[in-house]
């Protein structure tokens, strides 16, 4: 596994904790998922009196590293002031860093992303930025201070998988060296197992799980395919090709029967 | 006759009194606030009984215990209405509607004519609904209302008391039914806010309750009669009892605009905000230590499991049985 921020994680499945039917499902999901990573979206609401710890706690007790969000933030403002109450709340310098720019597609706004990234890595964060697949965006946030960078797959929540494997492709190849995890958008397992065949080093996911009808079985069903993608990358995958090639010698075979 | 301690006078506490009274109990029922109020999660309660919708996301007792509830109060209150539940989703979020009927039972697939006919003031909106015709819904405040003159009127005493019932229960039989009020004493209880919306419009009729299902904000709408409706509510992993975001309010309201444009020109009434006490799974909880007994834990399912909680609570107390609802963990 690479190294996230001088962490190296066990799996490559990061979950996330929202909109699951009780804290025991969600439980029994991370479980079952073996998910090394948990995101938590932080509301600032919560946050105020530290009304949400009932909540934390359970997510602390997951005891899988923590990675709180700044989901549902529309500017750099928010964004940075929520990372920072997650910092005081997990006690951890990891942020993902959601900075949304369109609300029915929640697709990010990266030139806000860009300049909460480089306030946030100025100031001590890891930050883990949700971006889009676009080379250039990708190369300024390194540039500001990111050491790890996350392309959607499709939007939030729309389970549509990859969308763009032709730029996520080439965003894996131009940055060999640095840890990609897919985003957003996924819905099923072999989506997982093909991000991870292409080479990505993590997924995160959140409704594809807690919204399946059984969580812990799905959550099951996406470490499974993320093992597998894992293991099919590192085992250098055949090339496809267009002309049958038959498995067995045909030379010699009897032919006049 | 056995003398039993209430502590806490919302659902919770006023099913208990009821169901112990009945097996003819002397019960007393302390309240901090002495009458039922804007301090109890009740209040603020939508007053849905709708144990089939509930089984998209909660636990099976809660189907199955749910299903007492229609009749109990309609026993104990005669303030029913048994009208059904109509769930509906706009055509771009169709596959909540196929998801939400995947995911529960008991209901019928009707055309966008069947719910022109139902309700008729969202005629033409709608293209499919799922209408779960043996659910029905009350008006919390006057249920809880007619509980309370009930009780009164059979010898049941309320004080007003921010009593301690592990004081009381050194003295005979306490059921501790304050909710969140009572996380202080139980670890694994957490607050569930919840936000709502009283408007009253007088160019909506509604027959029943509406579900509008949306993939980020849901939203139900419980008619009370006279133009006055509910609209609920917010979901939010926080304990905060007070505090209403704008966020939410746009949230509800923009859904109810979506559900009639006419809900724009409502009169807002009330905003209401409470925490809901929920265990980890978001299922009840009896628990016992000798003479304390703590009844909590209803998350928003307090008119709809309060029947089977209490109807546990009194026979455990009356029956030596143990209830489905205990758990291993002492009061």
């Amino acid at each position: 596994m690479r190294d996230f921020y001088g962490t190296t994680l066990t799996t490559g499945l990061m979950l996330g904790t929202a909109q699951y039917p009780s804290p025991a499902v969600m439980m029994d999901a991370f479980k079952r998922s073996a998910a090394s990573v948990a995101t938590v979206s932080l509301r600032r609401e919560s946050g105020q009196d530290r009304a949400g710890q009932d909540f934390w706690a359970i997510i602390r007790d997951l005891n899988v590293h923590v990675l709180p969000n700044t989901a549902g933030c529309h500017s750099v403002k928010e964004a940075v002031t929520t990372a920072h109450m997650a910092r005081e709340v997990f006690d951890t310098k990891w942020i993902k860093l959601e900075v949304i720019g369109e609300e029915d597609t929640l697709q990010p706004d990266v030139f806000g992303l860009v300049e909460a990234a480089r306030i946030l890595s100025e100031d001590g964060f890891n930050v883990f930025p949700y971006t889009t697949e676009d080379l250039v965006v990708a190369d300024k946030l390194l540039n500001v201070g990111c050491e790890v960078l996350m392309p959607w797959g499709a939007p939030i929540g729309s389970g549509l998988g990859l969308n763009n494997p032709y730029g996520l492709r080439s965003m894996r190849a131009h940055f060999p060296d640095v840890p990609l995890v897919i985003d957003a958008g996924l819905g099923l397992p072999s989506q997982a197992a093909q991000a991870m065949e292409m080479g990505f080093d993590a997924v995160l996911l959140n409704t594809a799980v807690a919204k399946a009808g059984d969580p812990a079985a799905m959550a099951e069903a996406f470490a499974g395919a993320v093992h597998a993608g894992q293991l099919a990358a590192k085992a250098d995958p055949m090339e496809p090709r267009d002309m049958a090639a038959p498995s067995t010698p045909i030379l010699g075979k009897a032919f006049l029967i | 006759m056995t003398q039993i301690t209430i502590i806490g006078g919302g659902v919770a506490g006023l099913c208990v009194a009821r169901s112990l009274r009945d097996r003819s109990a002397d019960v007393r029922v302390f309240d901090r606030h002495g009458a039922l109020g804007p301090h109890a999660c009740s209040w603020w309660a939508g007053g849905m009984l709708a144990p089939f919708c509930e089984g998209e996301s909660a636990e099976e007792p809660v189907v199955r215990l749910g299903q007492e509830a229609a009749d109990w109060w309609d026993a104990k209150t005669h303030a029913v209405n048994r009208c059904g539940t109509l769930v509906i989703s706009l055509t771009r979020d169709k596959a909540e509607l196929i998801r939400f009927g995947r995911r529960t039972s008991n209901f019928e697939t009707i055309s966008g004519a069947d719910i022109d006919a139902l309700e008729p003031d969202l005629a033409g909106r709608f293209n499919t609904g799922l209408l779960f015709k043996d659910e029905a819904h009350l008006s919390p405040r006057l249920a809880l209302n007619h509980l309370r003159d009930g009780l009164i009127a059979d010898g049941v005493t309320f004080e007003t008391a921010d009593a301690d019932p592990e004081v009381y229960a050194r003295g005979g039989l306490t059921v501790d039914c304050r909710g969140f009020q009572a996380r202080d004493k139980i670890n694994d209880l957490r607050g569930v806010k919840g936000e709502m919306l009283i408007l009253s419009c007088k160019d909506v009729t509604l027959n029943r309750p509406v579900r509008l299902l949306h993939p980020r904000i849901s939203l139900y709408v419980v008619p009370r009669g006279d133009g006055i409706f509910m609209l609920g509510a917010t979901m939010i992993e926080s304990s905060q009892k007070s505090h209403v975001t704008a966020r939410s309010l746009l949230e509800l309201l923009s859904a109810a605009y979506a559900l009639n444009p006419a809900f724009g020109e409502a009169e807002v009434l009330e905003i209401g905000v409470d925490a809901r006490p929920a265990f980890p799974d978001n299922l009840p909880r009896i628990r016992r230590n000798g003479n304390l007994i703590r009844a909590n834990g209803l998350f928003r399912h307090g008119f709809l499991l309060a029947p089977a909680m209490a109807r546990m609570v009194a026979e455990m107390i009356f029956d030596n049985t143990r209830p489905e609802m205990m758990d291993e963990t002492s009061a």
